[in-house]
């Protein structure tokens, strides 16, 4: 029984083993030279969504696929794309969703607009109210 | 009471209920690539195996629509998907892998147990082509048609259902 569970669970370690026996790409783990580009790597990264872990940025995750998309822009930016061009290109093939950083469009003016909305009402308010109590103290005196 | 002091309750409900909904509907955990109806990028793929040839975009180029199947053979669902891939290959189907992150001899002990339905395999270390098409995971399956352009995209391990599927939406890429 022990002998069966044991030749079991080499079976179910063995893909696992496979998928991390792979050499992670160059730039996955190995950070920049420059410290100035590594900065601006790491503050695109820490915006970019990880597909296989869809709550955590490529910077968290240790999934393989973070560890590419690392590769991808590390290299990018080391050959001379700006951090929005590779955000950018992303965003071409997976939608707003990879990014953790809205960008004003059809479906999300609102995000934006109704902050400023709502300061635009509180500040008629506060104006509406002070300016009645400034008259009521006037007429008192 | 005045009237105006319940648009604040009013709002509060409103979005308490939005957000007790939204939580009870199911999340699509899917995501679906941007890149259908668009061509396949340039790329070129080493092989991933001895004794097959790569992958590259020129092979998709040309003749009948073709799938381009996304695969490893440290992935589970794929081996639950290697019998309907072979039996798209009788329907005719040329069917190009990619290996990702694979090794040679790992990918050639897969094929040697669960088949081979692949003209070629491409291996792609570094998810490469995966994020050039907009793939977020494996394995997953693009019908491309014979000017190289994508056509549709199936997530997941196929299905004894997505064969029919499949085949559908080769013919209309011809």
């Amino acid at each position: 029984m022990m002998r069966l569970l044991i030749a079991l669970a080499a079976l179910l370690a063995m893909p696992v083993m496979a998928q991390q026996g792979m050499p992670p790409a160059p730039y996955a783990y190995t950070q920049l030279d420059d410290p100035a580009l590594e900065a601006e790597a790491v503050e695109l990264m820490e915006t970019l969504r990880c597909l296989k872990c869809q709550s955590q940025s490529i910077h968290d995750s240790d999934a393989p696929m973070a560890g590419d998309m690392r590769h991808q822009v590390r290299s990018r930016l080391l050959a001379g794309e700006s951090p929005e061009q590779i955000r950018a290109w992303l965003t071409q093939r997976y939608g707003d969703y990879v990014s953790y950083e809205p960008q004003v469009s059809s479906t999300t003016w609102p995000l934006f607009a109704i902050p400023l909305l709502l300061l635009l009402v509180v500040g008629l308010i506060l104006l509406r109210r002070l300016g009645k109590r400034r008259s009521d103290e006037e007429t008192a005196v | 009471m005045r009237l105006a002091y319940l648009i604040p309750l009013g709002l509060f409900l409103f979005f308490a209920g939005l957000a007790g909904y939204m939580l009870t509907q199911p999340k699509e955990q899917n995501v679906p690539s941007q890149m259908i109806e668009q061509p396949l990028p340039d790329f070129t793929l080493e092989p991933a195996l001895e004794g097959m040839p790569g992958a590259t975009k020129a092979d998709f180029v040309g003749g009948e629509p073709r799938l381009l199947n996304i695969w490893a053979s440290w992935c589970l669902p794929c081996i639950a998907e290697a019998p309907h891939l072979e039996r798209l290959k009788q329907e005719g189907v040329e069917i190009i892998g990619v290996a990702v992150r694979d090794r040679p001899e790992a990918v050639e002990d897969f094929l040697s147990r669960y088949g081979n339905p692949y003209s070629r395999i491409g291996a792609d270390d570094i998810s490469e082509l995966m994020l050039e098409i907009g793939a977020s995971g494996v394995p997953e399956t693009y019908v491309i048609d014979a000017a190289g352009n994508i056509r549709y995209q199936h997530i997941g391990d196929i299905r004894e259902e997505t064969v029919p599927l499949l085949l559908e939406k080769l013919e209309e890429a011809r």
